[in-house]
């Protein structure tokens, strides 16, 4: 073993990754989000990556922490510490380290020489031995053994022992028998690193006061919060990963914020009655039929899912799109196609989601980069929803969805009005001659709209077969035409209501970079170290469809452009094309699709490769 | 789906019910169904029970799917608000407008196309969640629209007008309601509007889904010799034992002599189901006993038919998630939002 590798290096703090390899079921989760969520408290800007597999024990899965005082977080590809708990993947694992890095073992076994790496270290430390010694019951001898080796990586990376052991106290806070267990195993680990190695490492951390006014939480959750903020009543959903966690969330922030005391209940009744109304659908064409009825009939509705479910659902999404009805989805992305890999992340649900259904349609969706915009764009999406009354997408990704992300905290406006769009009641009715379903546009070419239950003189028979401007049925060209064209341009109206893209111009700049969603932060660092190559980028990060003028413009300005995004067919380049007619050719692909959250060497390799030709 | 408006021409004579309307305001367009198709029967009895109801046409939510049946929603309640959706979809959006508005009366109509093969599955479940609303099949054993072919509730050994006769087995909604949880389950047959109306009116008021199936014949593709689903079939093999009154809450119920011995429900809102003609031994209320009968009735080739089972006890959708009476969509904002404070409160679990 090579010790003395790492004396050599110089000491770097806040600067680091390291991977946690482990077996599915067996406890090892909340061991490493305790590491991540310790060293967020110690102000530090991190990042944690579940990179988990579609089962529920007994598979490989890995944690991935990267450290960066400068906020650079998106996934790194070299780790200078393996945490290698799980035997089957040691190879792996270990071919992963940085050189000069090093690796933790459970020594209550020996290592095969053959796995041994000269420029790297291993800490063995006999995590299973000190289990069986300290803990009686079979199943605490596995967990613990997380807890163990979390405190030894504590005292390797120096991080405030305190912090984490008030962690530990929140989690149990009423389990004093589990409360007190994870701290004895906590401890011995953290004494074992203490006692044998050289502790900090040379990487560590130290108290920075970068993330005082962040929050640690994931998109689902954030998503979750917005819907309830939007003033959602209805939905209907079916459990799908990466996606249930959306519902999950909202049901439990609505019997929180959502129960409405009733006085004197009868016996046997609740003394309460919940101001919503969630439905587990038989499938996700229920679900979002659910959603439609639902928004038809004027509450906000919507429905959480991934892209199987928007595959099953393209079928009344035409509807809606056709007899304008809103709806809300969020599609967190999944890889497909098919089944495809479901734990695993893409942003290959574009053009699904754009076209979705037969016949002519087009759709607008919403781009959230992190949890942050999960949550106000999921409330955006109401609004545009209703003001446009059509389906809108917001395209979360399952490394968004159901990842832990360092974000700034949310704020709500209080004054906050909800835009319901153009709906006649009753009073506006009796001042009209007649009402008709698709007449009276407005600038939008947004045509208003009743309610069931409204006077029978706002009744109207919706249709999915052909309409005319009065609502009637038709199968005239002229009257059809009149409808769809109709439809087209206020889809192009709804642009400047979807979040403007965000574009970023540098002095000198030769190329741009374009990208979208969960790109963000991998594409930001690898612009960074591109100037420090000497390659200048502009930026523009596309946050909704249909595109803004500035979207064909940015290209334009670029003899060469590089698209990022997270699919195999370049789906963004394609929409932007299609949509904006900006050339093609003028846009490079650089694009990553295996299934892993983007790193910033992807996307420089990427663009290096293609500037070099 | 065409329309032509019915020109309303005015009829003094037109008794009114109570809330001051006639039976051609209960009226929709004129149909452009084939002549002498069932579902306009069914159609007219929609249009007399709702009328009878004194329900407000406003307050009506009229749905459809895709096929001949669900065309018919334009032929009644034109006041009513209407929605003709997709193929076997209408009960998801029922489902959804219900959640929304728990206040308005639903009603879906259903071919056996629509909600035997396409929207089975939909079927299954919105009687599983007892969705307040009526659900009508309008049952005639073919795919009219597509010209003629076999749907999932054709008798095996019926013929279609050209070729072999069906080989597998039907699906019968009724049944298939018992064994899914279905709070109220009826037949009937389009030719007998005296038997329809208070089933439908019944269905109405009934609290949860209300499936009537009715055995509508298809003129057109599905009347002739050797089909089970004809006007002369039904003629021929319907039984129907247990008739039924319907009973507004607003009337006085008075019982005749023969009726004292009537089996009487108590609907939700009040009025009363009262059972006639019941064959002896037959309860209403016993699922079980319930599918003998059908069962047997039909191993002698025979169509049981009227308001079959009624189980007025269950919970509804709402009630079953403890919702508020008044419609969510009516639910102020302000008491939807948690507001800013809240959302610091709730931050300090991220941290």
């Amino acid at each position: 073993m090579a010790i003395d590798t790492a004396q050599d290096t110089a000491i770097r703090v806040n600067d680091f990754s390291i991977k946690l390899a482990n077996v599915n079921g067996t406890g090892s989760a909340s061991a490493n989000s305790l590491l991540m969520q310790a060293i967020f408290r110690m102000g530090i800007p991190v990042s944690g990556k579940n990179l988990f597999p579609s089962n529920i024990q007994g598979l490989p899965t890995w944690y991935e922490i990267r450290v960066n005082k400068s906020g650079y977080t998106a996934r790194a590809l070299e780790y200078d510490l393996m945490v290698a708990m799980n035997s089957a993947t040691y190879e792996q694992d270990i071919n992963e380290v940085s050189s000069g890095g090093y690796v933790l073992y459970d020594s209550s076994w020996p290592l095969d020489q053959e796995l041994l790496r000269d420029d790297v270290t291993f800490l063995g430390v006999p995590l299973a031995r000190m289990c069986i010694e300290n803990f009686a019951a079979p199943r605490e001898r596995i967990l613990m053994k997380n807890v163990a080796y979390a405190g030894a990586v504590v005292a390797l990376l120096g991080i405030d022992m305190d912090i984490v052991s008030n962690l530990l106290s929140e989690t149990f806070a009423r389990n004093e028998l589990l409360r007190e267990s994870n701290q004895n195993a906590l401890r011995l680990g953290y004494n074992y690193a203490l006692e044998n190695f050289e502790c900090p490492l040379p990487f560590r951390v130290e108290p920075m006061d970068e993330t005082k006014n962040s929050i640690l939480i994931d998109g689902n959750t954030a998503a979750a919060i917005g819907c309830l903020y939007a003033g959602a009543t209805v939905s209907g959903w079916y459990p799908i990963t990466p996606a249930t966690a959306v519902m999950d969330n909202f049901t439990r922030l609505c019997a929180q914020y959502r129960r409405e005391p009733v006085e004197n209940p009868a016996p046997g009744e609740l003394p309460y009655k919940n101001n919503y109304l969630i439905i587990q659908a038989e499938d996700e064409i229920a679900a979002i039929g659910m959603v439609l009825g639902a928004s038809w009939s004027g509450a906000r509705a919507f429905t959480s899912t991934s892209g199987p479910g928007i595959s099953l659902m393209n079928e009344l999404l035409g509807l809606a799109y056709y007899t304008e009805i809103p709806a809300v989805l969020i599609d967190v992305q999944r890889t497909g196609p098919s089944t495809g890999m479901p734990t695993r992340t893409q942003q290959s649900d574009l053009l699904l989601c754009a076209y979705a259904s037969h016949g002519d349609t087009k759709h607008i969706l919403l781009f959230p980069k992190d949890p942050r915009e999960c949550f106000e764009f999921a409330v955006q999406s109401f609004d545009i929803a209703e003001r446009f009354q059509t389906p809108v997408f917001m395209l979360s990704d399952l490394d968004i969805g159901m990842n832990d992300w360092v974000v700034p905290e949310f704020t709500w406006d209080d004054s906050y009005v909800p835009d319901r769009g153009r709906v006649l009641n009753d009073k506006d009715l009796e001042g009209m001659a007649e009402f008709f379903r698709y007449a009276n546009e407005d600038a939008e070419f947004v045509t208003p709209r009743t309610l069931p239950g409204s006077d029978s003189k706002g009744a109207y028979f919706i249709r999915g077969s052909g309409h005319d401007k009065f609502g009637r049925y038709t199968e005239d060209s002229n009257d059809y035409q009149q409808v769809v064209d109709r439809l087209k341009k206020k889809h192009a109206s709804a642009a400047a209501h979807v979040p403007a893209p965000i574009i970023e111009r540098h002095a000198g700049a030769t190329v741009g970079v374009i990208t979208l969603g969960g790109c963000d932060l991998a594409v930001r660092e690898a612009v960074d170290q591109l100037a420090a190559q000497g390659v200048i980028a502009d930026y523009m990060r596309v946050r909704g469809f249909p595109f803004v003028p500035g979207v064909r413009e940015f290209v334009e300005e670029h003899d060469h452009c590089f698209v990022v995004e997270q699919n195999r067919d370049a789906q963004l380049r394609s929409l932007i094309s299609i949509e904006t007619g900006a050339a093609i050719e003028s846009m490079h692909s650089v694009l990553a699709y295996g299934g892993f959250p983007l790193s910033a060497r992807q996307v420089i390799d990427g663009i290096t490769s293609q500037l070099e030709n | 789906m065409t329309s032509i408006a019915k020109p309303i021409i005015p009829l003094v004579a037109l008794p009114k019910n109570e809330i001051g309307l006639t039976i051609r305001d209960y009226e929709g367009a004129v149909s452009t169904l084939c002549a002498g198709c069932g579902h306009d029967s069914v159609t007219a009895a929609i249009t007399h029970a709702f009328w009878e109801l004194s329900t407000p046409p406003h307050s009506i939510a009229k749905l459809s799917g895709i096929g001949c049946s669900s065309k018919t929603p334009t032929y009644f309640v034109r006041g009513a608000h209407g929605f003709n959706s997709a193929h076997g979809r209408m009960v998801t959006i029922a489902t959804g407008a219900n959640a929304a508005n728990r206040e308005l009366t639903y009603i879906g109509i259903s071919g056996d196309g629509d909600s035997l093969s396409i929207g089975i599955g939909h079927l299954a479940h919105a009687i599983r969640r007892n969705v307040n609303m009526v659900y009508v099949i309008e049952n005639n054993g073919v795919y009219g629209l597509t010209k003629g072919q076999f749907s999932a509730s054709a008798d095996i050994g019926s013929r279609l007008k050209k070729g072999e006769p069906n080989a597998i087995a039907p699906i019968d909604p009724v049944l298939l309601g018992l064994s899914m949880g279905a709070t109220f389950l009826a037949r009937s047959f389009s030719g007998d509007k005296a038997q329809l109306v208070p089933i439908l009116k019944a269905a109405a008021a009934h609290n949860g889904l209300a499936l009537i199936d009715v055995i509508s014949p298809c003129v057109t593709f599905n009347d002739h010799e050797g089909s089970t689903k004809s006007y002369r079939f039904m003629r021929e093999h319907e039984v129907k034992e247990i008739e039924t009154d319907f009973v507004p809450i607003r009337k006085e119920i008075h019982k005749s002599l023969d009726e004292n011995d009537a089996t009487e429900i108590t609907m939700h809102d009040g009025s009363v189901v009262r059972f006639r003609s019941v064959p002896t031994g037959y309860d209403p209320y016993d699922r079980q006993k319930v599918e003998e009968y059908i069962r047997e009735r039909r191993s002698r080739g025979e169509i049981a038919t009227g308001l079959l089972y009624v189980d007025e006890s269950s919970l509804d959708v709402h009630e079953l998630n403890n919702t508020p009476d008044h419609a969510l969509n009516t639910v102020p904002y302000s008491k939807l939002c948690p507001g800013s404070a809240e959302l610091a409160k709730m931050q300090a679990s991220f941290r």
